[in-house]
């Protein structure tokens, strides 16, 4: 039977991992992403999603040192984002060892890029990342670019439809309300989008402990849920989760 | 020496690198002699049918990889690797494929998720060299859209169950094909990655 997915997710700067990431503090680096992709590929997690948060142009070439380690270290799939916006970029992340990339404004800004990159690589390794922000207004959900900066006007269910119909092999949806949050994903939009779409839908943004993870996976219908500090600061652990979840019924690997 | 078939598609330094893992070396090439030399080949790739193929003949390797085969040495495809393995395809229209098992290439069908992504637990059916020390329900996992319908099913190793059978490892002679990723399926993968090396070290039982 197919499992549901838990995947860890941290943000590199510079080369570096950047929140505190409290378990590997004493003996280890801390600041090593490639540490950290080995170690939660030890602890069960099912694929890992790296955000690339460097701005300069050293710092990009430092990231692709970073995602070449990581392929030639860690076993499981893993997924690399930021600041990617021409098919050039795709094809060097991955060629670089990556197995999908995952686009946000570049994406809104230039819908083609989802059919351009799916048509050249396969739709698989296209993620489609959305920040969605509900509007109580419109009584509807809001996309969300520049990291939440910027709004869009656009409804997420329908943005998720058409990257859908583009070409996106996932969408990546993280709740603009609920990150950091940590009482629990938006599992209303989560579902929305899930039962809108014909791909597998990852839930980001709200994880505080394992019964959230429960609720997206039932009642949110996600396909794979996503967390960081949760993970980071060792609120829980991604094997606490996975057999809580297995104890439940869920599918779990 | 296993050779890995680059055709301009795929990422080939994830196989290569789960090969150097355990200890087999693995040489990333476009050339058909070198192709038809090695020990073993290794067929990968992600994308399209149809373009895999053109690319395939374009480069002087459909020939390379079916004399190779001829040789009586282990061939294994992964992924899309595997669907070429195959006579026909309907991804994107019809296609020829390698045709060294015989069977069709067809696209899910249903009200469900598409592609398959993530891990799936995998129904051993038949014991096979390149399953050893691999359990029932290990998991292995899966990122795609289309699957194959084998004329024979005894060809099938190991299946998986996605909205019915899929056939996650087949085996026909010194054939090889898996379905899934197991250069991304970490301990359970890279053990069959090893099993595949040992095959072409020691030449494989027919």
């Amino acid at each position: 039977m197919l499992t549901k997915r838990i995947i860890p997710c941290f943000d590199v700067k510079n080369g570096r991992v950047v929140k505190n990431v409290s378990f590997l503090t004493n003996e280890r680096d801390a600041g090593d992403p490639v540490e950290l992709a080995s170690y939660y590929e030890e602890a069960g997690a099912d694929e890992l999603v790296l955000l690339d948060i460097t701005a300069s142009v050293e710092g990009r070439s430092t990231m692709m040192d970073i995602v070449r380690r990581t392929a030639e270290q860690v076993f499981i799939p893993f997924t690399v984002g930021g600041g990617i916006s021409s098919v050039e970029d795709i094809r060097e992340i991955l060629k670089a060892g990556a197995d999908k990339v995952s686009m946000n404004t570049s994406a809104v800004k230039n819908p083609q890029l989802i059919t351009d990159g799916a048509k050249r690589f396969g739709q698989q390794c296209i993620v489609v990342a959305i920040d969605g922000r509900y509007d109580q207004a419109k009584g509807d959900w809001e996309v969300l670019i520049n990291g939440g900066r910027t709004p869009t006007g656009m409804s997420v269910i329908e943005w998720a439809k058409k990257a859908d119909s583009l070409g996106a092999g996932e969408i990546l949806l993280t709740s603009f309300d609920q990150d950091g949050q940590k009482d629990g994903y938006d599992l209303p939009l989560t579902r929305l989008v899930s039962e809108a779409v014909s791909i597998p839908v990852i839930a980001s943004g709200g994880a505080g402990n394992k019964e959230h993870f429960y609720d997206v996976f039932t009642e949110g219908k996600a396909d794979a849920a996503l967390a960081a500090s949760i993970f980071h600061f060792k609120e829980t652990s991604v094997g606490e989760v996975k057999s809580y979840l297995k104890k439940k019924g869920v599918p779990i690997r | 020496m296993i050779a890995i078939v680059d055709y301009g598609m795929g990422n080939l330094r994830s196989v290569q690198k789960a090969f150097e893992k355990v200890g087999h070396k693995a040489v990333v090439t476009s050339h058909p002699r070198e192709v038809e030399a090695a020990d073993g080949v290794l067929l990968p790739g992600v994308g399209a049918f149809g373009d895999a193929m053109f690319h395939l003949h374009e480069l002087g390797l459909v020939e390379a990889v079916k004399n190779f085969a001829e040789q009586d040495k282990p061939l294994l495809g992964i992924c899309l690797g595997m669907q070429l393995l195959f006579t026909t395809s309907e991804e994107h229209g019809h296609h020829t494929g390698l045709n060294l098992i015989s069977g069709h290439v067809k696209r899910f069908k249903g009200d469900f998720k598409i592609p398959q992504v993530g891990w799936n637990s995998l129904n051993l059916k038949r014991e096979h060299p390149l399953l050893e020390g691999v359990k029932q329900d290990d998991y292995v996992y899966y990122v795609h859209s289309y699957l194959v319908d084998p004329t024979d099913r005894n060809v099938i190793l190991a299946s998986s169950d996605y909205h019915g059978e899929v056939p996650g490892v087949v085996g026909y002679k010194n054939i090889f094909g898996i379905q899934f990723h197991p250069e991304k399926s970490s301990a359970v993968g890279l053990r069959m990655l090893d099993n595949f090396g040992r095959m072409c070290k020691e030449g494989v039982l027919l």
